[in-house]
């Protein structure tokens, strides 16, 4: 600790001197709500970090019940997961015509995407009402409880997607493609990514392993 | 491939299609505990509704408080619904006290099991989610942002949506108190016992949907303190000049974000247990109850470093602040800090070693649980080396910070002692382990918020709080802390079990009674905090509390750079900073307040979403608690669709003019004193 007492002259400064140009702090904003919405997505993987870790405990606990092989038909969880995949993709086209102030492009990409993933659900629903039928509900045993629970957390995931993505349009639509809604359009494009990412590790690791090994 | 699974037996509830499970036998007056309780809480109900109305305070509520996005005020209401629930939660140890020194004596006593277990479980629950992690974000909330020279946080509405649902979740428990009943599975609820079978009642669905709606909360205010602390430091504050309670805030936070989700994912597989009939937890059906253990203490070990690690960082600023030093080992503080953050994943089995997951796992988590104590050795070391040669001034933060080093130590080596797992074996799910919580709880987590209380509330107030109550306040915990728990420790040693409500023998008695006239002091001890904030509101006039200056107690960090209270947008300039402990290095370069200069702030407004959404929430926790199921429904998609709508508001945030910040500040005055 210095001993000798500064004078005003040394003073450093120690406020800034604001200017009216405030873009600045805009622009601080921003980058902030990408961050955060990052750090949710994290949050959002831990959980499916636990529904993963529950299927790996008990997804081979089959009660007596059915197990994947007796279940799963991969031809159409491979239509599915191209339709989610697929749906990734037009959705980077809507993005880059964003980026190229695009906007009826970007409106067409959007809609494509979410016609895949409306797909999507469509068969995922087909597939569970299918299951229950056969009477391989949750409730039959530890497995399908597990199976049900992940792969209908990433469906309600991806179902509200849609419902963001609807509401995003109608937004696009009153106030164009503003820095606000493109910043929008960029998290949903995190999310809608990130559904992808899960559906992968779902694919590979309740489906393929389920019915192959 | 069709296997015939139709002979399963179905989930059905038999319900009402309008009231769902409710009935007039859910409201418990023939209870005379809980009827007096019920007299009692509506008469004082009555009368703050009647003081509001009469004084015509709703309107300055609403449109100052509950719609507000101010940080600091946000910060304030945390704070004041962790005193509210405390109290009730004390209310709750009190009854157990009395009832455990009936029943040593020999008596029945008057609370029957039933409703004993509801009373531990509510204890527990609403001392950590309702109390103590109000208490801690109250204070993340208030002080951070000023400490880092920010105007607010990174998403205030989204501070203002966490607060109300923490709120949701308080009012549901307090809801189960006089309709229907709480839990009765401890504050954990491990199944099978809070599985459907063993709990067919509301209770553990209240404590579901308590904690459900409320761990949102926390996950969300988590998200924007770590974005705010990583985007909206101010210019020249790095990393390593970041003042320590800022630096506990960032990695508990880390904690909340990388833990809660796994609370909310837990809790979500109990609740489809209970309400979809699913096997998670069934043995029976291929479940595992153990995947819960587990998983439940990989939320809960992080969570209990969530509570200490910001009063850790209070103790630093209050140490370094009272003993006139910069912190000793500012750089080993924050490696210490982290070093905790990351051990408290390492951990969690050590809830559990009578489990049964065999020698080496046991000693695996062990080890990592004795190699803990290391880092947290190094800050109490650290804290003792800043009041080495420090000019240290006896203040009221000050007595809690050197009762906390003691006690907190005990309870730092009976956590070592337990951590063995031969010795856990023992000691395991006796009052050892209660007093050993407790020991870390109150002389950490307790004593750390009443210090943090003392230190910062001129600074959101402008004047101080009177020391004479402080001090009976002060005397009454630290002696009843002693006499309530030192006991337990004994007690726990001759093999009493927890949760017991009734005794065989009495050679316990005494020992329970010196528990319970710790209780009282304590109680006193909480009475005398109430009359300190009556005296001290009584005087905030008197020169003896008033604080003109902004910095009452010669703080170090920026937070003591602005007025007493400070202004809505808390800094007329964003500071800037070229080390740690800013304001002491301003102080000594004679710094003034600018009084010229000034230009439009950006700040954003106030909205009422984040009650409504929160409010909507509560409707569909009610109606998902009693099976109301168009209640339920309803709540959720007018909560989703209230959130759409707050979507299409674009008009969010406003500039101050100029003019409006120099009368602002020049009405505050340019107090600041030179240095000498």
């Amino acid at each position: 600790m210095s001993t000798a007492t500064p004078t005003a002259s040394d003073m450093p400064e120690y406020h800034v001197i604001e200017t009216p140009h405030h873009d600045g702090a805009d622009h601080h904003h921003e980058t902030g709500t990408m961050l955060g919405f990052w750090i949710y997505l994290m949050s959002d993987c831990l959980i499916f970090g636990v529904l993963f870790a529950v299927y790996a405990v008990v997804g081979q606990n089959y009660a007596a019940g059915p197990s994947p092989a007796d279940l799963f038909e991969l031809d159409m969880i491979l239509v599915s997961t191209f339709m989610l995949l697929f749906s990734s993709i037009t959705y980077g086209f809507a993005v880059i015509n964003m980026q190229q102030r695009k906007t009826a492009m970007f409106v067409l990409w959007m809609l494509v995407t979410l016609g895949f993933g409306l797909g999507f659900l469509g068969l995922e629903v087909k597939e569970f009402t299918h299951l229950w039928h056969l009477g391989a509900t949750p409730s039959a045993s530890a497995f399908l409880s597990a199976f049900f629970t992940l792969v209908g957390t990433h469906g309600l995931h991806v179902t509200f997607g849609a419902i963001w993505l609807v509401v995003l349009l109608i937004q696009v639509g009153l106030h164009g493609l503003t820095p606000e809604n493109q910043r929008r359009v960029m998290c949903l494009s995190l999310f809608w990514h990130f559904l992808d990412l899960i559906w992968i590790g779902v694919f590979s690791f309740v489906y393929l392993t389920g019915v192959l090994l | 491939m069709a296997t015939d699974l139709t002979h399963l037996p179905a989930v059905h509830t038999d319900v009402h299609p309008f009231f769902g499970k409710l009935t007039w036998q859910s409201i418990p007056i023939q209870e005379p505990v809980i009827l007096v309780t019920f007299i009692g809480v509506a008469i004082i109900g009555a009368a703050v509704l009647y003081l509001l109305t009469k004084y015509k305070w709703w309107g300055y509520l609403w449109s100052e408080w509950f719609t507000s996005i101010d940080h600091k005020k946000i910060g304030i209401m945390y704070m004041v619904l962790g005193f509210i629930m405390f109290v009730r939660g004390f209310a709750d140890a009190l009854l157990m006290r009395s009832q455990q020194v009936l029943a040593s004596m020999g008596f029945e006593g008057y609370l029957v099991p039933h409703h004993y277990d509801q009373i531990f479980t509510a204890h527990g629950v609403i001392m950590i989610f309702f109390a103590a992690m109000p208490f801690v974000t109250g204070f993340m909330n208030y002080v951070m942002p000023l400490q880092i020279g920010a105007r607010d946080v990174a998403f205030p509405f989204l501070n203002n949506l966490s607060f109300w649902l923490t709120v949701s979740g308080a009012v549901l428990i307090m809801m189960s108190l006089f309709i229907g009943e709480f839990s009765t599975n401890g504050w954990l609820a491990y199944p099978p016992l809070s599985g459907l079978e063993y709990s067919p009642s509301v209770g553990m669905d209240y404590y579901l949907w308590a904690l459900n709606i409320a761990g949102i909360g926390t996950t969300l205010s988590g998200i924007n303190l770590v974005v705010t602390i990583v985007k909206m430091r101010c210019p020249g504050m790095t990393y390593m000049r970041m003042p320590i309670f800022t630096w506990t805030t960032l990695c508990t936070n880390i904690l909340i974000v990388a833990s809660f989700p796994v609370l909310a994912a837990t809790l979500a597989l109990i609740t489809a247990d209970r309400y979809i009939g699913t096997q998670f937890f069934n043995a029976e059906l291929g479940g595992n109850p153990m995947m819960y253990v587990n998983l439940i203490w990989i939320w809960g070990h992080p969570e209990v470093y969530i509570l200490i690690l910001p009063i850790f960082g209070i103790f630093s600023e209050v140490v370094s602040t009272y003993s006139g030093k910069r912190l000793f080992g500012y750089t080993s503080m924050v490696y210490a800090t982290c070093v905790i953050m990351v051990l408290s994943y390492l951990v969690w089995l050590h809830h559990f070693f009578t489990m049964g997951a065999g020698a080496s796992v046991n000693s695996f988590f062990g080890i990592t649980t004795m190699i803990i104590s290391i880092p947290t050795g190094a800050k109490l070391f650290n804290w003792l080396f800043t009041m080495y040669k420090g000019r240290i001034r006896f203040e009221l933060p000050m007595m809690w910070t050197i009762a906390f080093m003691l006690t907190f130590t005990i309870g730092g080596m009976t956590g070592v002692l337990l951590a063995v797992p031969p010795a856990d074996y023992v000691l395991h799910n006796s009052l050892f382990l209660i007093a050993h919580f407790h020991n870390v709880i109150i002389g950490g987590v307790v004593f750390g918020v009443f210090a943090g209380v003392t230190h910062w509330f001129p600074k959101a107030f402008g004047f101080k709080l009177d020391p004479y109550w402080g001090k009976l306040s002060f005397w009454g915990w630290i002696i009843g802390f002693y006499l309530a728990f030192m006991p337990l420790y004994l007690l726990g040693l001759m093999g009493v079990t927890r949760r017991l409500s009734q005794f065989e023998d009495t050679i316990y008695a005494g020992y329970f009674i010196t528990a319970a006239i710790g209780a009282l002091f304590i109680a006193g001890g909480i009475a005398a905090f109430f009359i300190q904030l009556y005296v001290s509101i009584r005087d905030r006039d008197t020169d003896r509390l008033r604080d003109v200056t902004g910095d009452p107690w010669d703080g170090r960090t920026l937070e003591w750079s602005t007025s007493s209270p400070p202004a809505y947008y808390n800094f007329a300039f964003t500071p800037r900073v070229h080390g740690i402990d800013t304001y002491a290095d301003m102080k000594r370069h004679g710094y003034q307040r600018p009084t010229d200069g000034f230009a439009p702030i950006h700040m954003p407004k106030y909205t009422a979403s984040g009650v409504v959404i929160a409010g909507l929430l509560t409707v569909m926790g009610f109606g998902l608690i009693w099976h109301i199921w168009w209640m339920a429904s309803g709540g959720f998609a007018a909560a989703i669709l209230w959130a759409i709508g707050h979507t299409f508001n674009y008009n969010r945030d406003y500039y101050v003019p100029a003019d409006e910040v120099r009368a602002t500040e020049l009405a505050r005055g340019p107090r600041m004193e030179p240095a000498e």
